[in-house]
């Protein structure tokens, strides 16, 4: 069973190297804003002693006024986890920096965010649809989705 | 010496057989030679006194008849599964509920073959062109059945973004069983409709096309 991270730890070690860019942190989970995900991400996963070295899933929710990324982190050499959340709050274009460059995984989960999601993955190599075909207009699993 | 010893080497092996290659070969000649002694008349057709009264009959029938008959004895169904109703199209076809009762148990796994089409399961908008190809792939005369809610109308995912609320928007359905997903005996039940249905189909009269 994987061991999940105090984030309380975690975040004092996060504030202390990324000044301002936490949101909150409780239980087993660190909210930061979006912007600093990347920079989060490649430290957690570069720091010795966290070494996040795979990334278990991507997903997102739709929380009506924002979008919540969801990130679970595993290390594989010390056997424990962590959840890594962002927010979007623009409805019209919400953007994202990619991990792709970090964990390759991301790739597909990336694309099907983008998918039924409509959320933006800056630097992504490929963001295209995955699962629903080209030319399908929207992203179905938005709350405000209307079906024709 | 070399030469020798391998000679050596081969007899030794063919000493540990409990029966030695001459022993065999002995005793399929023998077995052989009996057969030849034994099997010198034709054995005569178990069924040969059928002929004699058949060919005092004339059988009289339509065209239609006989050609129904035919084409309802022997449908061959296409192999494809489009979700879990799927398993109860194998079911049916395996041991248990025995397809092959009813002349269809040749599933085909290329539609060129094939002359019905069970649609059994969820039918998205994703694989409803190539599901279109297989039906216009089929050889006339062909049928479909619509297996289940999803295949009759999307059922649980009608109002999906991606799933097709009723394969009949592709393709022209001559038989419908609901359920979810149906039982094997409801899907004997939808292909002896369908037998009953060619049944009555004449060739004269071409089948409506969509």
């Amino acid at each position: 069973m994987t061991l999940a991270l105090p984030a309380t730890e975690i975040s004092a070690k996060l504030e202390a190297q990324f000044p301002g860019s936490l949101v909150e942190s409780s239980g087993n989970t660190i909210v930061v804003k979006p912007e600093s995900i990347f920079q989060i991400a490649s430290f957690l996963k570069n720091t010795p002693g966290f070494d996040f070295d795979y990334l278990n899933f991507i997903t997102a929710v739709d929380y009506n006024t924002y979008f919540e990324l969801v990130y679970y982190l595993v290390s594989l050499e010390h056997n424990h986890g962590l959840i890594l959340k962002t927010r979007c709050t623009d409805r019209e274009n919400p953007t994202v920096p990619s991990v792709v460059s970090l964990w390759n995984g991301a790739n597909f989960q990336e694309r099907e965010v983008y998918d039924l999601m409509g959320i933006k993955f800056e630097g992504h190599p490929n963001l295209k649809r995955i699962m629903l075909w080209d030319g399908f207009q929207g992203h179905p699993l938005r709350k405000d989705y209307k079906i024709q | 010496m070399e030469k020798e010893s391998t000679r050596m080497g081969i007899e030794d092996i063919s000493k540990s057989y409990i029966y030695p290659d001459t022993e065999l070969d002995r005793t399929e000649g023998e077995a052989i030679e009996a057969a030849r002694k034994l099997y010198k008349q034709p054995i005569k057709d178990p069924d040969s006194w059928l002929e004699e009264d058949i060919s005092r009959n004339i059988l009289l029938t339509t065209a239609d008849a006989i050609i129904n008959w035919s084409r309802r004895s022997s449908i061959w169904p296409i192999n494809s599964g489009l979700a879990c109703c799927a398993f109860e199209m194998i079911a049916t076809a395996a041991s248990r509920f025995d397809i092959s009762r009813f002349g269809m148990e040749i599933f085909r796994p290329s539609p060129r073959q094939a002359d019905l089409l069970i649609a059994c399961g969820t039918l998205t908008w994703k694989m409803a062109p190539t599901y279109k190809r297989i039906y216009e792939q089929m050889a006339e005369p062909k049928w479909v059945i619509a297996m289940g809610s999803c295949a009759i109308s999307g059922g649980l995912f009608r109002h999906s973004y991606s799933v097709v609320p009723g394969i009949n928007l592709i393709i022209p359905v001559d038989i419908y069983i609901p359920g979810c997903p149906p039982r094997p005996e409801a899907l004997l039940h939808g292909i002896q409709a369908l037998q009953n249905k060619i049944k009555h189909q004449s060739i004269a009269k071409k089948k409506e096309q969509s």
